[in-house]
């Protein structure tokens, strides 16, 4: 690989479509649930294409593009408008998909990352605003179904398409922009960053040219990557076998090639030599639309805090390093979760630690997300609350939290450890009643006069001095005792 | 008089008066039909259950005198372009045998809460394409006043419904002249709205950009009211206008005194008839008469009307009609042996020449390399249409103009050159294109075959083109001449 780097500069781009999470479709009415509504529940003559029906525009989804597009930094011309792209295919019940073309709802934007505490930027071109296509279901392997059933209540489903300019120089990179840009679509409410369900889907443009030249090469699409690791995987591959091609003098071919995780490479779908064409024209069921000022600068004004200010954030007022405040903020609610824990009193770089580390490794494994764990913030801040009064060792702290996340409801994994170091033996538990008796007479006398709450102050005192590990119930009956 | 052959406003205040039923005169209009349908070919499905249906619930508003609106109990005909749910809607298309639309167009919608009683679905063009009714993609209309001529197109089937009294009134769609054409070719009145007035939910699109609904009816009162019924915004239709609907019968007779009323030169064009060209000119002179002013005014580009009208339409159908693979509804050939093979068959077997023509015209105009030189260039062709107009419409309130240059010709005519069929819209397209509205309203017969004078007002001035219409109508007696179809049954 550093052979070839030297030789060749790698040149990536990336198409990301993600779906806007608006309750109905795009130019109708139907319900977006399309994973657990009953194959064509969703449909309606609009997004089923019949005959005589016309789309009307959803303006929740124009928002929520102009509030992506704002999020990275994009301009919002005063005019734009939707047209028609018109190809045949099962999926597609009119035909054509309404999309944009020459004037989308933005453009000229920029998305800013880090990649090994260096800043990167990367030019966003576009992003525009289509609908999703119905999904297709084949009886065996595409290619020797004997048939294929329709699902339609994908289509009609909002869809953004963000389109960045070549700008990423590695794997690494754009595997770094992909996550950038899902943890601000999640920061801004359009989309969740599910990638296996195709809520947010990926393709790559990948091609080589020699060190220093400002020519682009013949670049090729890669399509089925469903995960940031087969991004990352998938890039990494198509660079060693464009390098592979180009090195023993061959030439690529512009092609579409997918992506097959399992056996890690990639497989040419089709050719491009000779681009389709879609035939795109303005939809005359459409008027076009005006954006007004004032809009933008209502949904600007709306905006949340983003990544970035967020990442700015964690080090300058919490003192995280740059790394682990960008790694935390890539996902929101991992940041989310972060900064509850901390808010509840763990120390921020504690927590920080125990989220990057033994919680993600048990996340990833599992593929599930932090807001989809059992522990929840309180837990984590608890069980550091243990660690820092000296309570439990790390060692044991790494098997309790184990055992918390295992368990449906971590509470009781908690309390195990709790009390499994807690002082019961009568003569340890003896010795720390002597020493708060000894060392606070006048709470001793306050609670003899009859002030009940003294009694409550000495029991503290008792925890303290055990760093937290006294049974308080027996302390209490112990104090009363001997007072 | 037979009650076939009445106005709507007649047999409202028969109605109203008690004088008559729905039931019974949509009986009499399905005699009608059962006597001369064979012969005019009008409809594609006559709707006798539903009809029958809606006569009787017409009567019984009637009878407890609730909700009394001016369409409740009339017998109308709905082209078959419109959809109406649960009942066969084809657009004279084979590739749609069989398709029943689950709901119904926004104009049948509002025609069903008047109370109008539906006969069933006229004969047309296959999807509104074609000036004489051939190109049906089922069987050609005959004109009711002469057999074996064509009653125009693409709304032929409504326009001969209305002529041979197998229906009182009927609603037509209009893309390049297929409500007025016809109308003018049938004795009859049709009017085009304005792109916008009317919504075009439930119209089986041919061309997006301008296709319009809009009445056929006896005379200019009728059409007004018809309009009225079904004019407005409808949040379906994001192409519908939100302007206020006027009231056309508040204005309709207030004559075209001190109106200035223009004359195009250009719409006098090369191989008009003589007779129609006198016809006009005797309209305009007669309307002089009645107080306008008349001018001649120049609407340059109407040249190229036609040429820009042959891109832009069938480029929009190639993708309205993208739809029809065969796959969800309607036709399917079966056979392929895979889904491509599948849509090429289906779309041969299902589609007629004309439809095949034009989606060729319209793919080629739309594709990568030459849609700068033909859709793009039909577009800013459009806008000075558009232009036109506008700078027409500051000298004068309305233009008037023939609305076919031609009375209607032989069956089979004109199928072997389809540019001269072509021709036959060239007075009309320009109405489309420039976003205004036209009516054609019925100024004399040429050898026993009735024509049309058009009356052209600017976007949303239906009122004004009504009130000339009727003007003219007020003074002539040529609509209430009857087609022999029409007249041998009485």
């Amino acid at each position: 690989m550093t052979a070839i780097a030297t030789r060749y500069e790698v040149v990536v781009g990336l198409e990301v479509h993600a779906q806007i999470l608006t309750q109905s479709k795009m130019f109708c009415g139907c319900s977006t649930d399309y994973l657990t509504a009953p194959p064509n529940a969703n449909t309606c003559p609009v997004c089923l294409g019949l005959p005589g029906s016309l789309p009307v525009i959803n303006r929740r989804a124009v928002e929520a593009t102009i509030r992506t597009a704002l999020a990275l930094n994009c301009e919002i011309p005063e005019f734009s408008k939707f047209d028609r792209k018109n190809y045949f295919y099962p999926d597609l019940p009119k035909g054509y998909q309404i999309s944009q073309y020459d004037l989308p709802l933005s453009r000229h934007g920029y998305l800013e990352f880090d990649l090994k505490g260096e800043g990167k930027r990367c030019g966003i071109t576009r992003v525009h605003l289509e609908e999703d296509t119905g999904k297709l279901l084949h009886e065996g392997a595409i290619h020797e179904a004997q048939a294929s059933l329709v699902n339609f209540n994908r289509a009609g489903v909002p869809l953004m398409e963000i389109v960045s300019e070549p700008d990423l120089r590695s794997a690494d990179e754009a595997r770094e922009y992909v996550m950038r840009l899902r943890a601000i679509l999640q920061y801004i409410g359009v989309n969740h960053g599910d990638m296996e369900s195709g809520q947010l889907r990926c393709d790559a443009n990948v091609s080589l040219r020699p060190a220093g030249s400002a020519e682009l090469g013949t670049k090729v699409e890669i399509k089925n990557m469903n995960s940031f690791r087969a991004i990352h995987r998938a890039i990494e591959y198509e660079i060693e076998r464009q390098s592979e091609v180009l090195g023993s003098g061959g030439r690529l071919a512009q092609e579409t090639r997918g992506w097959n995780d399992a056996r890690a490479l990639t497989v040419s779908q089709r050719s491009k030599e000779f681009a389709e064409d879609y035939r795109y024209f303005p939809e005359p069921d459409l008027p076009p639309l005006d954006v007004s000022r004032e809009w933008v600068a209502e949904i600007r004004s709306g905006l949340p805090e983003l990544p970035a200010a967020r990442r700015e954030r964690l080090i300058t007022t919490l003192g995280l390093t740059p790394y682990d405040a960008s790694l935390l903020t890539s996902s929101k609610p991992m940041v989310e979760f972060f900064e509850e824990t901390v808010r509840l009193g763990a120390p921020a770089k504690t927590a920080a630690n125990w989220i990057l580390g033994d919680f993600s490794r048990l996340l990833n494994a599992d593929r599930k997300e932090i807001d989809q764990a059992s522990v929840k913030p309180v837990h984590l801040q608890q069980l550091i609350s243990l660690i820092d009064s000296g309570a439990i060792t790390g060692r044991m702290a790494k098997q309790t939290f184990e055992a918390m996340y295992r368990a449906l409801d971590p509470s009781p994994a908690l309390q195990a450890a709790r009390d499994s170091t807690q002082i019961s033996g009568d003569a340890d538990l003896d010795r720390i009643a002597e020493q708060v008796i000894a060392e606070n007479e006048k709470s001793v006398a306050d609670f003899k006069a009859g002030k009940e709450q003294a009694l409550k102050f000495l029991i503290g005192q008792g925890m303290k001095i055990s760093k937290g590990r006294a049974n308080p119930q027996r302390l209490d009956a112990l104090l009363r005792e001997k007072i | 008089m037979m009650l076939y052959q009445r106005t709507i406003r007649d047999l409202h205040q028969m109605l109203v008066d008690r004088e008559i039923s729905s039931v019974e005169l949509t009986d009499a209009v399905f005699n009608q039909i059962d006597a001369v349908g064979d012969k005019t070919k009008a409809y594609l499905l006559v709707t006798r259950d539903l009809a029958l249906r809606q006569a009787k619930a017409a009567d019984e508003r009637l009878r407890a005198k609730s909700d009394i609106r001016p369409l409740t109990g009339i017998p109308i005909a709905l082209k078959d372009v419109l959809c109406v749910k649960d009942v066969a809607s084809t657009a004279g298309s084979k590739i749609l045998r069989g398709f029943i639309p689950p709901y119904s167009a926004t104009v049948v919608e509002r025609l069903e809460r008047e109370g109008a009683v539906f006969l069933g679905k006229t004969n047309c063009d296959e999807f509104a394409m074609g000036s004489s009714n051939e190109n049906s993609g089922y069987r050609p209309v005959h004109n009711p006043w002469a057999l074996d001529r064509v009653p125009g197109g693409s709304s032929g089937g409504s326009a001969a419904a209305v002529a041979s009294g197998e229906a009182i009134a009927a609603l037509g769609s209009d893309t390049g002249g297929s409500i007025r054409q016809p109308a003018a070719l049938t004795g009859i009145v049709g009017m085009k709205p304005t792109y916008g007035r009317v919504s075009r939910y439930g119209l089986i699109a041919f061309a997006s950009s301008l296709d319009q609904i809009g009445p056929m009816t006896r005379d200019v009162a009728d059409a007004a009211l018809l309009l009225q019924a079904i004019a407005g915004h409808d949040p379906r239709d994001s192409t519908s206008s939100s302007r206020p609907v006027p009231d056309y019968l508040a204005t309709l007779t207030d004559g075209v005194k001190g109106m200035r009323l223009g004359v195009p030169k250009e719409y006098f064009v090369a191989g008009m008839e003589p007779a129609v060209g006198q016809s006009i000119r005797d309209a305009i002179r007669l309307l002089e008469q009645q107080g306008a002013s008349i001018e001649e005014v120049s609407l340059p580009h109407s040249d190229v009307a036609l040429p820009a009208y042959y891109i832009i339409a069938p480029a929009e159908a190639s993708s309205n009609l993208a739809r029809y693979d065969g796959t969800r509804y309607g036709f399917q050939a079966g056979g392929g042996r895979n889904i491509i093979e599948e849509y090429m068959l289906t779309r041969q077997q299902g589609f007629g020449a004309e439809v095949k023509r034009r989606i060729m015209l319209g793919t080629y105009a739309l594709s990568s390399g030459y849609y700068d030189a033909y859709y793009l260039q039909a577009q800013k062709v459009r806008t000075l249409i558009i232009e036109d107009f506008k700078a027409a419409f500051t000298k004068v309130d309305a233009l008037l103009g023939a609305t076919s240059p031609t009375a209607a010709f032989e069956l089979g005519a004109k199928t072997q050159d389809p540019v001269a069929m072509y021709l036959n819209d060239i007075i009309t397209i320009p109405a489309n294109l420039g976003n205004v509205c036209g009516i054609s309203v019925p100024c004399g017969l040429v050898d026993g075959l009735p024509i049309g004078l058009q009356v052209i007002a600017p976007g949303f001035g239906e009122e004004t083109a009504l009130r000339v219409a009727y003007a003219f109508e007020a003074a002539t007696e040529f609509h209430k001449a009857r087609s022999p179809l029409m007249g041998a049954a009485a």
